[in-house]
């Protein structure tokens, strides 16, 4: 994957490799993280949780640890039950947002990808205020964005969709830059017109890197929905973090994290598959 | 088996110049080829020679500076539908399957692919079961089978082999020749392989080019006097090794021109 690479700007996808971690690597292919293979691994999967988890409720018990400060996993569990009603309305909000802010975002960020890298001229010129998009962190903004927009749903969806766009962008970005002289050529030589060659050549080589930046996106999304939510108050999972918290329900808190935890295995699984639907190719 | 083509490829002071002004390269300099239909001919030469220019320029991908290239009355300045091309290290495309790489030029010209030449094609070349893997899941020996397939399911009269088996080890690519052979010996078609092996080029051709660099030039051509069809022990005959010797010290001993002296 990274011979054919010409650009110079470090995509997201090869930091996280860099770092070892078993998220997204173009040497192990995409998905590869929880793929599970044998019964021998279910078993063991299953003994790991229950010691990491029964040993966190014992030791919460033993050492008489109050609830406000660390809730047992079984408390937080019995909170997640009996305070359903009381949460579910404000998940119905985060992902309002969050669907909303993330489509709007991610579309114009594969799109602006696809169109500049067309233009090497135009992409020099942008890239650097995508890169400045990307690294600065879009909760920085809500404050501001709550004076223009008032305590609605807008300023959200202005936040998500300003961390998940660049995200996307300069992911898909890397991708489309990835020019297989070879291949655009196979293309010509069959009378391929340019838009022909954009569909059947630079899209499918693109699309690693462009499932890269919506998994990455996605994460972005949630992270700022989460804080926006939290600065901006009212409704919406990060309100309820921020009551929870400060009124001491730390159980409670607890479950709106596992909530949260379990999102975020879900957009890892979700993208992880279409990687390997789509992109399985590359490994 | 296929229809003969009986139009002749001819190319005539085909030069070409990339960049201007001192750093100018000559990379074609007034190349002259008539190739008779039917005829397999190979272009040798040492790198940088401008040979894979030409085959580029033949098959539509480059512009000539000056000079043309026609087949039959048909002049070629873009990709023509009856020159096919074979690239280097097969070129097949890794998301898609060996069938879904031999329908690719079909579904790029907008034409519902022959499916009974495929199958019979597939057959031919030895890859009758493969046709569902996917590329990195085949050898490279196979590889280049499926990429052969492709060539020819779209019954080119001229096929263009732009160093095909280069990366291939010594016993897939004597393999490959000789699949090559045969092919050319049943379907008849005009050929023109670029290769940087000598033997390569004796083994399949009728007539080998020897092209000299800066400016790229024909500096020499051989009539390969070799009968058909050619076993793969014809390559350890003496006869044949000599003329691989003839042609190899034809490319090292040419002096290179000097480009001011032109």
């Amino acid at each position: 994957m990274s011979d054919n690479k010409s650009d110079t700007i470090p995509s997201f996808g090869e930091a996280a490799n860099n770092k070892g971690q078993r998220s997204v690597s173009s040497t192990g292919g995409l998905g590869g993280g929880l793929g599970i293979h044998s019964m021998a691994e279910v078993l063991a999967i299953i003994a790991v949780a229950v010691i990491i988890i029964g040993g966190a409720e014992v030791l919460l018990r033993v050492f008489e640890v109050p609830e406000f400060v660390m809730p047992t996993p079984s408390a937080i569990v019995t909170a997640l039950v009996v305070h359903f009603d009381e949460i579910a309305p404000h998940l119905g909000h985060t992902l309002i947002e969050l669907i909303v802010g993330y489509t709007i975002g991610a579309s114009i960020g594969m799109l602006l990808a696809a169109f500049i890298t067309q233009f090497p001229f135009v992409e020099k010129i942008i890239t650097p205020y995508i890169l400045l998009l990307v690294t600065t962190p879009m909760l920085a903004l809500v404050p501001l964005l709550i004076l223009n927009f008032g305590f609605g749903y807008t300023p959200r969806f202005i936040a998500v969709g300003l961390a998940a766009g660049p995200m996307v962008m300069i992911n898909s970005a890397t991708g489309f830059r990835r020019v297989d002289q070879g291949k655009i050529a196979l293309a010509r030589s069959y009378g391929a017109s340019t838009f022909q060659i954009f569909t059947k050549i630079r899209i499918p080589m693109a699309m690693p890197m462009i499932i890269v930046g919506l998994m990455m996106g996605a994460i972005f999304a949630v992270i700022t929905a989460i804080g926006a939510e939290m600065s901006g108050g009212g409704f919406g999972l990060g309100s309820k973090l921020t009551t929870f918290s400060s009124t001491l329900r730390t159980a409670e808190f607890f479950a709106v994290i596992l909530i949260l935890a379990i999102m975020g295995i879900m957009i890892y699984t979700f993208f992880s598959w279409l990687g390997k639907r789509l992109a399985g190719w590359e490994s | 088996m296929n229809k003969i083509d009986n139009r002749p490829l001819t190319v005539r002071s085909a030069t070409k110049i990339y960049g201007a002004g001192p750093g100018r390269v000559h990379a074609l300099q007034d190349v002259d080829l008539d190739i008779a239909p039917g005829e397999f001919v190979s272009i040798v030469g040492p790198s940088g020679c401008g040979k894979t220019t030409l085959l580029w320029s033949i098959a539509g991908l480059h512009h000539l500076s000056d000079g043309s290239i026609n087949l039959g009355a048909e002049k070629i300045e873009k990709p023509h539908p009856s020159i096919g091309m074979m690239f280097q290290d097969a070129n097949l495309l890794p998301w898609r399957s060996v069938r879904k790489n031999i329908e690719f030029p079909f579904e790029i010209r907008r034409k519902e692919p022959d499916a009974n030449k495929i199958d019979e094609l597939l057959n031919r070349v030895g890859i009758a079961g493969f046709s569902d893997k996917y590329p990195r899941e085949l050898s490279g020996g196979m590889q280049q089978r499926a990429s052969i397939v492709r060539a020819l399911s779209s019954d080119p009269d001229v096929l263009l082999m732009d160093e095909p088996f280069g990366a291939l080890d010594a016993f897939t690519r004597d393999e490959m020749n000789l699949l090559m052979e045969e092919i050319w010996a049943e379907t008849k078609k005009t050929i023109i392989l670029i290769t940087h092996s000598i033997q390569e080029a004796l083994f399949l051709s009728n007539k080998v080019y020897v092209m000299s660099a800066r400016p790229g030039r024909i500096h020499k051509v051989f009539d390969v006097p070799f009968e058909r069809p050619r076993p793969l022990k014809l390559m350890e005959s003496a006869e044949f090794f000599d003329l691989v010797n003839v042609i190899k010290t034809e490319i090292q001993h040419r002096p290179t021109s000097n480009i001011t002296a032109e």
